[in-house]
């Protein structure tokens, strides 16, 4: 097999942290390859250093046998590298076409290029309209503006950062399609994820990172998930337990909640209604920018809503701050962990008390009493293992699984009655991910009402006792989880929108 | 190659040190520039920060000045602070203190020749809630309107100018001023003036007032919930919204702060060592405490120290000018060359420098 | 009052005299804009520019010098604003308000020799026969080249901003700095360059005041006309054709609220200087007030520090 990209020895240090050391793989033309590994692994490090954005401080690539050193994303897209990224490269005032062509080394006048963006995404499944502004699209037809931009430079590597954790399962399917296809056509792909059965489905070889080195080098498909998990996390890790649940009485109410979109992007809530019972816990799936920002910031209290539209164990509280329903406990956690559910520059203590001072009674007449505020973030890190020097440390010193279970922790040590949280593994390790899954269904054993918002579908089926879907700031009608299929939530969650049928047309297909 | 790397935590010796390495390098670019005047620039620097303090010919007028300019810089400084670290930018202080001003006086000639023991303490009342009303105008249309507090704030000093200068000609004229500009001299009227409280100090009525807000303000910022809030709002403006600070209310409260300490200024200014309300009683004092407030890295203690080296600039500037002949624009942007160079060297509180040829991107 | 004493030709044409001071720096405060930076240093610019091409005229007897001088003294005034925000990463807020500090006092001290001096003046554009138009005439073409020249700076600005692959790259940067380089773009140096121009241009803009409108050198000329473009941009929307407008709009004001007090109005003149100030204020409230409409066509990424973590 000739190859078509090589990368040896590539090591790239930061303060604390080896992101990448020595690491060596090899990728051949038509290639799908993945890049496997958990969260805070390397990878993103990796493609950057790839695709010219970081330099790496020891190793060579080498791209159709020749050096490769691109200087900056540029040299890379000239070299025939592309690259979709996780936290997308858009920009939402502008649109498809002038978000294409900035991306595009020598684009064409815009009427041109506009053209060949509704060519390119024809042939290959994924419907675009040029002069849509960006900030109107959804999740995936953002992916999309970024494939179609990559795909209009006729790459010959192209790296795909975590693609599939802003689809449905049936826009999944399509994206696989595509990928397939440019396979065929001997474009090599760098597929990045954690997801392991996506990685079986769709790739010849994988390539696994831990903590910053490759452990293993396998064919994907000839080993099973666990297998592969272990090779991933490092040992091998228990799923938590969900137990039958027993739900109790009716804690949390929302009927026909409607809200505007919360920013000039957002989406508009419509009619939302579920209940929540003690002891339950209720998912809501969906696929970001469904309303999920905004269904928080309505239970959280940061967006009022009309009259009625919650009730706690009876009491209207749909016009009362978050201080109000604090103090009723009903409490939250955002997606945002840094600059929403934390401050980053403050320290934990301080950060413990952003939301604990009311039911931890850290103040008197006013003050507030460090010392006591000390002892409950000193609480939070030793119940929920959070790894860091101490509660004087800022924030964002922490990694992400640690301020994550920092800031679950802190809603959950203030006993709710209802916990409220959204994505709460989202860029987690494995094993705090799992930690935090066990102590969400911890509370709910002991009688608080949970809902848990979140992309992860499999992260759903596993601690919740009923789903519903957000999709377009509708929710729908809450079904028990036991005995879903994918299938089935992929058509609550909206399908494929327009893209199955473009795809059924497609030459290729 | 020079890069730039984020400390984990932002360093708190670097957060003390800032401010000194910050007065040197002015010191030193300063010297260039009284030196690009043709004049000596270690004679410069010498008159500007030791002569007011230490030489037997001026120590004795210079020193109560200190407290003098000082009281006024802090009494804002302090409050202007509680709002920049909440991100509300209140700019217009110099325009509070106007007001503030104009009401103390206000009270002032209106009761004159009253001889009540009440005079002053109305006046005091009555500046505070000048200067706040003021600053409420910003502060409503920020809330009600989501007008820009910073524009609004700052064009509202050059309102405050002409309405000051409205007065100083109009109704406020002194009706036995024999026709000059400006009003009734205050330290001539008993009950109304704001007299030294201990001979040759320079301690008056304001000074007492900028050490409690000093003293207020600390226990605020480091003790109570508000101050807390205003942190946080200030740092993470959504985590301060989701932790249930109303921002609003926060706006308010913090340009009424600022406003309300900025027209107490003016008054204490009024009433004692200015005496009248004159065409250009103001004197920049709204302006210069921005300088002081970031000076004192936005903490009332450090505020205390940078507001007395500030007034140590402005009485050693008029020194300057009196001794080596060098120009008072010279001084300003001295100080303002300071709040450069602080600003610059902030960068070392949150970032770690790094010489060397490590590649970076 | 008598209202028939003031010329309303001259008054028009004055309009366009008045309001070019502010449409300068208006029109390149908007193109800082525009890239993400917040500088709030338009006043100290222009009174640095204003001094710069008074002292440049002065000594070289040549006005079109005297405006490269303002120009030029303003982009370098405005390139210690880029130092400190771009690469020491300071607070665009504070260190905006500091360079305006800086300025006024750096400009009464170049000022200290110029004042009382008239400066050479401008002459006005021999356009021939369009200037004897009537009407027309004395209103449109019997002006300074300075005035043309402003209106084509704003058309030039409107096409690169929106018709070429750069302007597109620096509306992309004040949209998003972290996609802009993630996509290897060199958001620092995009946005020096935007600063130096913002820069120049209120350099300009306080040139015109010293050497046209004016025209002799004050200490504090600008008399706030640096905060009255900020305001500007934000009535605009961040369009160049609609600062434009404002900016005329507003000269009108001003260049008629000077009429009143000629004419004699029975009001404290103190009480009409403050129009100005106040009318910006209202008209502030009205654009900021229709809600939403601000934050959706002010760029996303406006006053946030950007430091490449990679």
């Amino acid at each position: 097999m000739t190859t078509l990209f090589t990368a040896d020895g590539l090591t790239k240090a930061y303060p604390g942290v080896v992101a990448n050391d020595d690491v060596s793989f090899s990728v051949g033309p038509g290639e799908i390859h993945a890049l496997l590994g958990e969260n805070g692994a390397g990878k993103s490090t990796l493609v950057k250093t790839i695709f010219g954005l970081v330099k790496p401080d020891r190793g060579a690539m080498t791209l159709h046998g020749a050096p490769f050193a691109p200087a900056d994303p540029s040299a890379a897209r000239r070299a025939g590298v592309a690259m979709v990224f996780q936290h997308f490269s858009l920009f939402d005032a502008l649109s498809v076409a002038e978000n294409v062509g900035l991306g595009m080394e020598n684009p064409p006048p815009l009427g041109r290029l506009a053209r060949r963006i509704t060519e390119v995404s024809r042939e290959y499944g994924l419907p675009l309209d040029p002069s849509r502004r960006v900030g109107d699209l959804s999740a995936g037809e953002r992916q999309r503006v970024e494939i179609v931009r990559c795909l209009l430079q006729d790459p010959k590597l192209l790296i795909m950062d975590e693609p599939t954790s802003v689809l449905t399962p049936q826009e999944v399917e399509i994206l696989f399609r595509t990928l397939n296809q440019l396979s065929d056509e001997g474009t090599a792909i760098l597929y990045i994820s954690h997801k392991l059965d996506e990685i079986r489905t769709l790739c010849e070889r994988a390539t696994i990172l831990r903590r910053g080195a490759v452990v293993a080098t396998c064919r994907p498909s000839e080993a099973s998930s666990a297998e592969l998990a272990e090779l991933m996390v490092g040992s091998a890790l228990s799923r938590p337990e969900r137990p039958a649940e027993t739900p109790g009485g009716t804690i949390l109410e929302v009927t026909g909640l409607t809200l505007p979109p919360a920013s000039a992007f957002g989406t508009r809530l419509q009619d939302v209604s579920f209940t929540v019972g003690a002891g339950e816990i209720l998912g809501i799936g969906g696929v970001a920018g469904n309303g999920q920002d905004e269904l928080l910031a309505a239970l959280s209290g940061e967006m009022p809503s009309a009259e009625g539209a919650i009730r706690l164990e009876g009491a209207d509280i749909g016009r009362t701050g978050p201080r109000e329903r604090r103090a009723l406990g009903l409490l939250t956690g955002p997606e945002e962990r840094l600059g929403h559910a934390a401050a980053p520059d403050m320290s934990l203590t301080e950060n413990a008390t952003l939301t604990g001072w009311q039911r931890e009674e850290l103040t008197r007449n006013g003050l507030i009493r460090w010392g006591r505020a000390r002892d409950f973030a000193e609480r939070i890190i030793a119940e929920f293992d959070v790894r860091t020097p101490g509660p004087d440390a800022a924030a964002r010193a922490l990694s992400g699984g640690n301020l994550q279970k920092f800031v679950i922790g802190r809603e959950i040590l203030q006993r709710p009655r209802v916990l409220v949280v959204n994505q709460p593994t989202w860029g987690v390790d494995a094993a705090a991910a799992a930690a935090i899954r066990q102590a969400l269904l911890d509370l709910a054993r002991e009688g608080s009402a949970v809902v848990v918002v979140s992309q992860d579908l499999d992260e759903i089926l596993e601690v919740a006792g009923r789903f519903a879907a957000l999709n377009g700031g509708r929710l729908s009608e809450p079904v028990p989880a036991d005995g879903l299929t994918m299938e089935r939530i992929g058509l609550m969650l909206g399908g494929a929108h327009d893209m199955e049928a473009a795809h059924a047309g497609a030459p290729h297909a | 190659m020079i890069t730039l790397e984020k400390r984990p935590s932002p360093s708190r010796a670097w957060a003390w040190a800032t401010p000194v390495l910050a007065v040197l390098l002015t010191m030193i670019a300063g010297g260039l520039m009284f030196a690009l005047l043709g004049k000596d620039p270690v004679d410069a620097i010498r008159t500007i920060f030791w002569a007011p303090l230490f030489d037997p010919q001026f120590a004795s007028y210079s020193r109560p000045q200190l407290l003098v300019k000082a009281g006024p810089l802090i009494l804002i400084a302090v409050g202007l602070a509680m709002g920049f670290r909440a991100g509300i930018w209140n700019i217009g202080a110099e325009g509070q203190y106007i007001i503030g001003a104009l009401f103390g006086a206000g009270v002032a000639l209106a009761a004159y020749p009253s001889g009540s023991p009440l005079i002053f303490p109305t006046m005091i009342v009555a500046g505070a809630l000048g200067g706040f009303l003021w600053a409420m105008i910003p502060a409503l249309l920020r809330v009600f309107f989501n007008t820009n507090e910073i524009l609004v704030s700052l064009l509202l000093v050059y309102v405050a100018e002409q309405f000051l200068a409205a007065m100083a000609l109009g109704p406020m004229k002194n009706p036995e001023g024999g026709g000059f500009p400006g009003s009734r001299n205050l330290q001539q009227y008993d009950a109304a003036s704001n007299l030294e409280l201990l001979q040759g100090t320079g301690l008056h009525w304001g000074v007492v007032a900028a050490i409690v807000a000093v003293i207020f303000g600390h226990v605020m910022l480091t003790r109570h919930l508000m101050g807390f809030h205003i942190r946080l709002a200030g740092q993470a403006p959504r985590a301060a919204r989701f932790g249930g600070v109303n921002p609003g209310r926060l706006v308010i409260f913090c340009l009424g702060l600022s406003g309300a300490l900025a027209g107490l200024a003016g008054m204490f200014e009024v009433s004692g060592p200015a005496g009248q309300v004159s065409i250009d009683f103001n004197s920049g004092y709204g302006f210069t405490a921005i300088i002081v407030a970031f000076l004192g890295r936005l903490h009332p203690v450090g505020i205390l120290l940078a507001g007395l080296l500030m007034a140590l600039t402005y009485i050693g500037g008029e020194l300057a000018q009196f001794m080596l002949g060098i120009p008072a624009a010279a001084i300003q942007a001295f100080q303002g060359m300071l709040l450069f160079f602080l600003l610059g060297v902030d960068v070392l509180t949150n970032f770690r420098i790094r010489i060397g040829a490590r590649g970076t991107a | 009052m008598d209202l028939s004493s003031i010329n309303w030709l001259l008054l028009i044409a004055a309009l366009m005299v008045g309001a070019t001071p502010i449409l300068l720096a208006a029109i390149g405060e908007l193109v800082v804009e525009r890239s993400g930076v917040l500088n709030l240093g338009v006043e100290g610019m222009m009174i640095t520019g204003a001094i710069c091409g008074f002292a440049v005229a002065v000594k070289t007897g040549s006005p079109a010098l005297g405006f490269l001088g303002g120009a030029l003294g303003g982009a370098v005034l405005s390139l210690v604003f880029g130092l400190l925000t771009q690469v020491f990463l300071s607070n665009q807020v504070a260190t905006g308000l500091a360079l305006t500090l800086f300025g006024l006092g750096l400009s009464a001290l170049m000022g200290q020799s110029y004042v009382g001096i008239r400066p050479p003046a401008t002459p006005k554009l021999d356009l021939g026969p369009l200037s004897d138009i009537p009407v027309l005439g004395p209103i449109l073409f019997r002006h300074d080249p300075m005035i043309y020249i402003s209106i084509l700076i704003v058309a030039l600005v409107w096409a690169v901003l929106f018709r070429t692959r750069a302007g597109l790259i620096l509306r992309a940067t004040g949209e998003s700095a972290e996609a802009a380089h993630a996509l290897g773009y060199r958001v620092i140096r995009i946005r020096l360059l935007a600063i130096a121009c913002g820069g120049a241009l209120a350099g300009l803009g306080g040139a015109y005041l010293s050497l046209v409108r004016v025209p002799q050198w004050t200490e504090g000329m600008t008399a706030g006309a640096g905060w009255i473009a900020l305001a500007l941009v934000v009535f605009a929307s961040w369009r160049p054709w609609r600062v434009l407008i404002g900016a005329y709009l507003f000269g009108g004001l001003t260049v008629l609220q000077l009429n009143l007090q000629a004419a004699g109005m029975k009001m404290p003149v103190e009480y009409l200087s403050m129009s100005p100030y106040i009318i910006t204020i209202l008209v502030l409230v009205l654009i900021s007030s229709g809600r939403g409409r601000i934050s959706t066509s002010a760029p996303a990424a406006l006053g946030r520090t950007f430091h490449a973590s990679t």
